[in-house]
């Protein structure tokens, strides 16, 4: 056995169990970001901000120090956060109700004020703590609690894509759209992710990963099916890819 | 230190702030509280603060709430609109027990109201203008000088107790021009970071920190709540302020009982009927939470008249009633609302209407 190398270890900060969905990407983007924070030693001087949603609890499951956001708000207290202690790796972790419908100011005044935190966006495209109601990135036509008939833009408007929205910004670093529905997508998010966090080590500005998700449980999939609409179906109104870098990094899917 | 200046309240409010060790200021422009963002904005980068415009009050506010749970010293400012919007932070604040202070230079309401100086926002600070079960400190100091000598006060007290600390005062106080003196300076450095603070497990022994007003377990909560309340009669116990003026005879003929601009105009209204040989003085809470209940029951034993003078539609009697608790009391009020300012004449012309058996 003493030659025998260890490839892949569960992170020492990742705590659990957690309280996920079968299939939900959710763990798996908290893992992802305990790796990174542990490979880079940044664990120590890390602030995370967790969101009102499905994630309110991420705080008992990467072991950093927590805020606990109210609902939307998260880019502003972290603002208040980074502001206090401007060399700490400052973090909002939100779902999409949360960053994009209630949080929507303070989520793009993050990026047009330059704020030197990272956001990471989770797109399920369905409100999910709250049992799936319609939001702002439901595709059209897509059965909600409160879309029963599907989004009808006559009353409900269309997808809001908010890694092009906040790519217009110039106090923007990174703007980039991933996923996670398989291995070579959660190597990716994770290469993004460690690139946000070093333009904000850096100084760089705004940095802002929207993650395309899933929600098996207010989808009525299982995970295997919840992980194809994604592929198949999510992706071709959210495509991956790099928004804006300032490091001037080739753009890649 | 100690050199008296002429300034505009607003500015000797930020000053006072910045005096006081505080480096960070989150805000919105609204009148009459616009100067003192502006203040701040000159001041702050002096003195290698930060003044970030905020994109709204809900923003500013729950800026204050994370750089308060970071355990720094950080401000906000607004009138009462403003403060309308702040009451989500201001809820979430008290649940997580993250220190903060804001001023509320009020304006009259409701809704747009008006831009005249008023104490309307009285329930809204000290009943709870935000959902659940919590207090604030509310500070309601009379002139621009007593403002300023307690703002330290405000930030060590918000941190001592992990509450939200507020000051109101009315819109007068900001746009006055009065002398002030600064008998402080206290160096931001020396100011020591709480454990509980967030700011990277380094800085606190490897332990996290969590800051969260989220408990879903009901008895937890329950829990949460009881010792919120023991710190809450903790603060009552310990920081009741007020000040009785020309209350000492054993027996008074009216007692009026006012704060901020209220009581200052009436100082003088109290002195004009003293003049006339009338037995008259002012109880002035100076805390409006805690309220020096038991104080003014006691002065109240002096007199058979509690007359209650504010710029609101009746809002700070409830208290004086509660206070005194005593059905055999004459209470008269004053209300002043949407902006007006009480003058002496007005008051010295009603207590002697009291004394003659036409008030009711
Ligand atoms: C002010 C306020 N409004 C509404 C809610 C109820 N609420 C809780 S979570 C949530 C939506 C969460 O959806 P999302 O941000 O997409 O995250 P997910 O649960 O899908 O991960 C809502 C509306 C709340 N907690 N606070
Ligand atoms: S409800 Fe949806 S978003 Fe929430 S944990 Fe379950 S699958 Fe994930």
């Amino acid at each position: 056995m003493g030659n025998l190398q260890v490839v892949y270890e569960v992170p020492k900060i990742y705590t659990g169990p957690n309280h996920y969905c079968p299939g939900c990407f959710h763990g798996i983007i908290h893992r992802v970001i305990a790796e990174i924070l542990q490979e880079e030693g940044w664990d120590d001087i890390s602030i995370g901000i967790a969101p009102v949603g499905c994630a309110v609890l991420a705080y008992d499951y990467i072991d950093i120090d927590w805020f606990e956001a109210p609902h939307g708000r998260a880019c502003a207290n972290a603002t208040g956060i980074k502001w206090a202690w401007p060399d700490r790796l400052v973090f909002t972790y939100q779902g999409d109700g949360d960053a994009a419908s209630i949080g929507f100011a303070e989520t793009s005044y993050a990026a047009i004020r330059g704020v030197n935190i990272t956001t990471i966006m989770v797109n399920n495209a369905v409100y999910g703590m709250t049992g799936g109601q319609m939001a702002p990135t439901t595709l059209v036509g897509m059965k909600t609690t409160t879309s029963p008939y599907g989004r009808d833009p006559k009353y409900a408007g269309y997808p809001l894509k908010m890694a092009e929205h906040i790519a217009q910004f110039e106090g923007t670093a990174l703007s980039v759209r991933v996923s996670a529905f398989d291995p070579q997508h959660v190597l990716d998010m994770k290469k993004w992710i460690r690139k946000a966090f070093q333009y904000q080590m850096e100084g760089k500005g705004y940095t802002f990963i929207e993650v395309v998700s899933t929600c098996p449980t207010n989808w009525r999939m299982d995970p295997v099916k919840a992980a194809e609409f994604v592929k198949n179906e999510m992706i071709k109104v959210y495509p991956l890819g790099v928004y804006k870098d300032v490091g001037d990094e080739k753009k890649e899917g | 230190m100690g050199e008296k200046v002429f300034m505009k309240g607003n500015e000797a409010l930020g000053e006072a702030a910045v005096r006081s060790g505080c480096r960070l200021f989150f805000g919105y422009p609204i009148t009459p509280a616009s100067e003192l963002a502006e203040y701040m904005a000159y001041r702050l980068p002096q003195v290698g603060g930060v003044f970030i415009q905020a994109e709204s009050e809900v923003a500013a506010s729950n800026m204050i709430y994370g750089a308060g749970a970071a355990g720094k010293y950080a401000m906000t400012a607004s009138s009462s609109p403003g403060i309308s919007l702040m009451q989500e932070a201001i809820s979430y604040m008290a649940g997580a027990e993250v220190p903060a202070v804001i001023i509320n230079l009020i304006r009259g309401g409701p809704g747009l109201g008006d831009i005249q100086p008023a104490q309307s926002d009285y329930f809204q600070a000290v009943k709870g203008g935000g959902h659940g079960d919590y207090r604030n400190l509310v500070y309601a100091p009379s002139t621009l000088q007593e403002a300023v000598d307690i703002m330290p006060l405000l930030f060590q007290n918000a941190f001592k107790y992990r509450m939200l600390a507020m000051m109101v005062v009315d819109g007068l106080v900001g746009q006055m021009m009065e002398a002030v003196e600064f008998k402080y300076d206290i160096d931001p450095d020396s100011i020591p970071v709480p454990d509980w603070a967030l700011s990277g497990k380094k800085m606190h022994g490897g332990t996290k920190n969590v800051n969260t007003s989220l408990e879903l377990d009901p008895n937890k909560l329950a829990a949460h709540n009881f010792k919120l309340f023991e710190k809450y009669q903790k603060v009552y116990e310990n920081e009741r302020m007020f000040e009785a003026f020309e209350l000492e005879e054993s027996d008074i003929d009216v007692m009026i009982v006012a704060y901020g601009t209220a009581a200052r105009i009436i100082k003088t209204a109290v002195k004009n009927l003293r003049a006339k040989g009338y037995k008259v003085g002012l109880f002035r809470p100076i805390t409006l939470w805690p309220f020096p209940d038991k104080e003014l029951k006691e002065y109240a034993q002096k007199t058979e008249h509690v007359l209650t003078v504010e710029m609101s539609m009746g809002q700070l009697i409830e208290d004086v009633k509660l206070s005194i608790f005593d059905p055999n009391k004459k209470y008269h009020l004053m209300p002043y609302p949407g902006g007006i300012v009480p003058t002496p004449k007005e008051v010295e012309d009603k207590v002697i209407e009291i004394l003659k058996g036409g008030a009711k």
